[in-house]
């Protein structure tokens, strides 16, 4: 019998993989490895809709499961400690080796955690798991205070989500604006504004350099020398790719596994593993829609895209496509909703091209005067013209 | 046929099913989502990526 595909990680990621295996026609078995106990589900909830509802619970993000792959092994609850790409094979945590024909990476991401003088944990929170935010829901009762670490999407919105729950909730980060990188001063500031009157506090250009409390944090020492009340601190000041088990091979791992354009990893020499293929947030890549930089994509749509890619190639072999998503986020904080399309991170200028700030617009982005990007809140179908424009 | 649900308490009008399954999902003039409640079983595959890429999870196949 042929050995199977073993795809590593179990989230988003690892189930599109399966369901594009078999669409694209590979009949063959296949086995997906996981640590989470839970079947796979979607996480941008957590910091949303779910984590603002009665209960957090797994049917409410389980993604639906498709005749098509009902024959996956999953192996879950289990981690990978160890690979040995030469030899085709991972060996997971209780000992069992799994051989492989071909080799899916989609271990993702973890959120990165401070180490305080005063390390305790009683009060601490991140989010990144169902587990973790049902953890977190349990804390965020009303009149709560709550100090979240970190001014990117996850740390607004979840922001959000703790104030609408009737927390006193104040953001604080090193940065000038949230969400400056991708968003742009005009917009992030804006964004800022509407967090701002709905009772969001924002420290600014400050940060937390100690925890205070005995047994469970009671304050937080920030780097002015003042003191901030908290009952419930959450770090959301962005994350770690999941690599170290590929540790010991003939590859990149020093910021995501680092894959060609046809998401193969590569070797040091500039070789590529033709059975190791990477998918989602974990991966460092190229994309030839806008230069040869390869970059992590920490949007919601890289998984899909990639096991999309991924699936088409080892089940007819073809690559003879290279791999050039569209980026694409969306943002829930409050009643706003932003969508954007492209490339944003690597743009040096925008501009409000449709709308007004104080109501529904539309930004364009650039680089060196080439438009990489759109984002916009409300206008739909003016931002989903951006796709087409962007697809080429 | 096929029968389609939108979970419109979820759903956000982001319209990117309106990619996937252009012929069962569009944005209206006021930029909100309408859809066809049925279609036919070759939309399935359609609808089925409309259903993977919805960033809300609101678009069910009601088999």
């Amino acid at each position: 019998m042929s050995k199977p595909v073993v795809i590593v990680g179990a989230s988003m990621g690892g189930l599109r993989a399966a369901e594009a295996l078999r669409r694209f026609g590979y009949t063959g078995a296949i086995t997906a490895i996981g640590d989470e106990t839970w079947a796979p589900y979607n996480r941008p909830p957590l910091s949303k809709e779910v984590l603002a509802g009665e209960t957090v619970s797994h049917e409410t993000v389980a993604f639906p499961q498709r005749p098509a792959t009902a024959d996956v092994g999953w192996v879950l609850g289990h981690s990978v400690v160890s690979a040995d790409l030469a030899n085709n094979t991972v060996t997971i945590d209780d000992g069992e080796v799994f051989e492989y024909s071909h080799l899916i990476i989609a271990t993702g991401l973890r959120p990165k955690k401070q180490v305080y003088p005063n390390n305790i944990h009683a009060g601490r929170h991140i989010i990144r798991t169902l587990d973790d935010a049902m953890g977190l829901r349990s804390a965020l009762q009303p009149g709560k205070k709550v100090v979240v670490l970190g001014a990117g999407f996850i740390g607004c919105e979840t922001a959000a989500t703790a104030r609408k729950l009737g927390c006193d909730v104040t953001v604080v980060a090193p940065g000038t604006v949230p969400m400056l990188r991708p968003l742009g001063e005009e917009l992030a500031s804006e964004l800022q504004r509407r967090n701002e009157a709905q009772g969001v506090k924002f420290l600014m250009k400050r940060t937390v350099k100690d925890l205070v409390g005995e047994a469970h944090i009671t304050a937080v020492a920030l780097d002015d020398g003042t003191e901030l009340e908290c009952d419930v601190f959450i770090e959301a000041i962005g994350s770690h790719p999941n690599t170290e088990w590929l540790e010991g091979n003939d590859i990149d791992i020093v910021d995501g596994l680092l894959c060609d354009s046809t998401l193969r990893a590569r070797k040091g020499t500039g070789d590529i593993w033709p059975n190791v293929w990477g998918v989602g947030d974990v991966v460092r890549f190229p994309n030839p829609l806008y230069d040869d930089v390869e970059r992590r994509v920490e949007h919601w749509n890289i998984p899909s895209e990639c096991a999309k890619y991924v699936g088409n190639a080892i089940a007819t072999g073809d690559i003879s496509a290279t791999f050039r998503p569209v980026p694409s986020f969306w943002s829930d904080q409050f009643d706003v909703h932003i969508l954007a399309y492209g490339l944003l991170t690597i743009a040096d200028s925008n501009k409000l091209v449709e709308g007004s700030i104080d109501g529904d617009c539309v930004f364009e982005y650039y680089r060196e005067g080439q438009l990489v990007g759109a984002a916009g809140i409300g206008l739909r179908s003016v931002v989903m013209g951006y796709r087409k424009i962007f697809e080429g | 046929m096929i029968k389609i649900n939108v979970d419109m308490t979820k759903c956000q009008h982001y319209g990117m099913c309106v990619f996937e399954a252009p012929d069962v999902f569009k944005l209206n003039a006021d930029d909100k989502l309408e859809y066809t409640a049925t279609a036919d079983d070759s939309e399935r595959g359609n609808v089925e990526a409309a259903i993977d890429v919805c960033p809300m999870q609101a678009i069910f196949i009601v088999d």
